[in-house]
């Protein structure tokens, strides 16, 4: 074994990124699950009542870290795509697969509280708000590169293709937002804003631990997943057989 | 055997897309006939009052144009690859994105143009005035090519694969929000005694966009798929 120094390029491999991820998503796990529970605490017993909106605000501790991640996933999963494309690594491929379905879920949950939140303060489950229209194009976004991936039986020419897709809907998302939200300036005007009175200290202490707890979920979700994909990929080699024993 | 320079291989090319479509003239014509029959859908789902149909008509033409535009994309490629042609056009030695191009302007003047034409007329029945049937025809103009270009992303991406037709709109009808915005908006926008100015820019800004980023990424997606 080489003791000098550690090999990043080692764990490119997915043989050896197997056994790293193995080792590492138990941490994201723990780490995920503790910061969850005192963001809860936090969000549903320390933060005071808001002015305006009463307890119903409380579903932001949710809501805001779930748009967030879900915009963010998408940019890390082009990220993952494009280098995959340009390096030809396997790795990346199954990353980029890896990240999608935690995106669309994240992407559906806030779309999801979203509409909650809104039945009781703005008095309707859906408006065709920018931010709200965007979010759900997002979700498109994300069932398409899922829908693409699927469809395609050769893995290798599935992560190519869906690399491709992923890297022009990234190019895309500024243009897609930007008109979504000169679309809805034209039609209504000034719309529903969610900013209510100045934020105390607790709720923004809420809303950060858990934005920090859903950023775990995602890690962990995404390794365990991609070690899923690396065992069904790989599941002719000899080591998988020595590795699921 | 003559040499031809690039614009010879592209004006070859578009000769010869010309004359395939021609000859298989439905081709041509079922898109248009699915765009009159679905912009002539929607009064009988709404309700014939005019007031209503006049406000809804700009959207209603431009998403039934995009439909439609949309219907004819599966084919782009799909025939050559399954002849071969394809193959052999990606391996000579005239680059791919400018056959992919070449490929994306005859969609537009085959699908995308008669569209145009046929839009004015449907506008009738929704009862648009001249002018902002003006303005529907200029932005369909604009719009329509950047939908062939972006379609053709998606079309070189589902290239032989399971039910293509499904996925590709799945793929496509989230990049065509832009245009569609700022095509109906223009009209909307007209009508409301607004400027329209800036529509017009921004398709055209997408329009340039796509020419410049499309055949780029058409022609990885064709050469992921010809593998």
């Amino acid at each position: 074994m080489n003791t000098q120094k550690i090999h990043w390029f080692k764990f490119s491999s997915p043989q050896n990124f197997y056994f790293l991820a193995g080792r590492m998503w138990p941490w994201f796990a723990v780490l995920a699950t503790v910061l969850a529970a005192v963001a809860l605490w936090i969000g549903l017993v320390m933060a005071p009542v808001d002015a305006q909106q009463g307890q119903g605000y409380r579903i932001i501790f949710v809501h805001v870290p779930a748009a967030s991640l879900s915009m963010f996933v998408y940019l890390v999963m082009a990220g993952w795509a494009g280098f995959g494309l340009a390096f030809n690594t396997r790795l990346s491929g199954m990353m980029a697969s890896a990240l999608a379905p935690t995106g669309a879920i994240l992407a559906f949950l806030s779309l999801a509280t979203g509409s909650l939140w809104g039945k009781p303060m703005w008095g309707t489950w859906w408006v065709w708000d920018a931010r709200l229209t965007s979010s759900l194009i997002l979700l498109f976004l994300y069932l398409g590169f899922i829908a693409l991936q699927s469809s395609i039986d050769d893995p290798r020419r599935a992560d190519k293709a869906s690399a491709v897709l992923a890297l022009v809907g990234a190019v895309n998302i500024p243009i897609i937002y930007g008109s979504v939200y000169w679309w809805n300036t034209l039609h209504q005007g000034a719309s529903v804003t969610v900013k209510g009175a100045s934020i105390a200290p607790a709720m923004l202490w809420g809303m950060g631990l858990m934005t920090a707890a859903f950023w775990m979920y995602a890690i962990t979700m995404t390794l365990v997943r991609v070690r899923a994909i690396i065992l069904d990929r790989e599941r002719h080699a000899e080591w998988v057989k020595h590795a699921v024993e | 055997m003559k040499k031809l320079g690039l614009f010879g291989v592209m004006a070859a090319l578009l000769r010869r897309e010309v004359s395939v479509a021609l000859r298989q003239k439905g081709e041509v014509l079922t898109p248009l006939v699915f765009f009159v029959v679905v912009a002539s859908l929607f009064p009988l789902g709404v309700g014939p009052e005019s007031a209503l149909l006049l406000r809804m008509a700009p959207g209603v033409l431009w998403v039934s144009a995009l439909l439609a535009a949309m219907l004819s994309l599966q084919r782009l490629f799909a025939t050559d690859h399954a002849d071969g042609s394809l193959e052999q056009m990606a391996l000579s030695s005239t680059p791919l994105g400018l056959l992919v191009a070449a490929k994306a302007l005859t969609h537009f003047l085959l699908s995308g143009l008669p569209l145009v034409l046929m839009a004015p007329v449907l506008g009738l029945q929704f009862g648009l005035e001249s002018r902002s049937l003006g303005i529907l025809m200029l932005t369909l103009l604009l719009g329509t090519p950047t939908l062939s270009l972006i379609g053709s992303i998606g079309a070189a991406l589902t290239l032989g694969v399971r039910g293509a037709g499904v996925l590709l709109s799945l793929l496509i009808l989230p990049l065509y929000i832009p245009v569609l915005i700022f095509g109906a908006g223009a009209v909307e926008a007209d009508a409301a005694g607004l400027g329209i100015g800036g529509h017009l820019s921004l398709l055209a800004a997408l329009f340039v966009l796509s020419v410049f980023f499309a055949p780029l990424a058409t022609k990885t997606a064709l050469r992921i798929s010809l593998e």
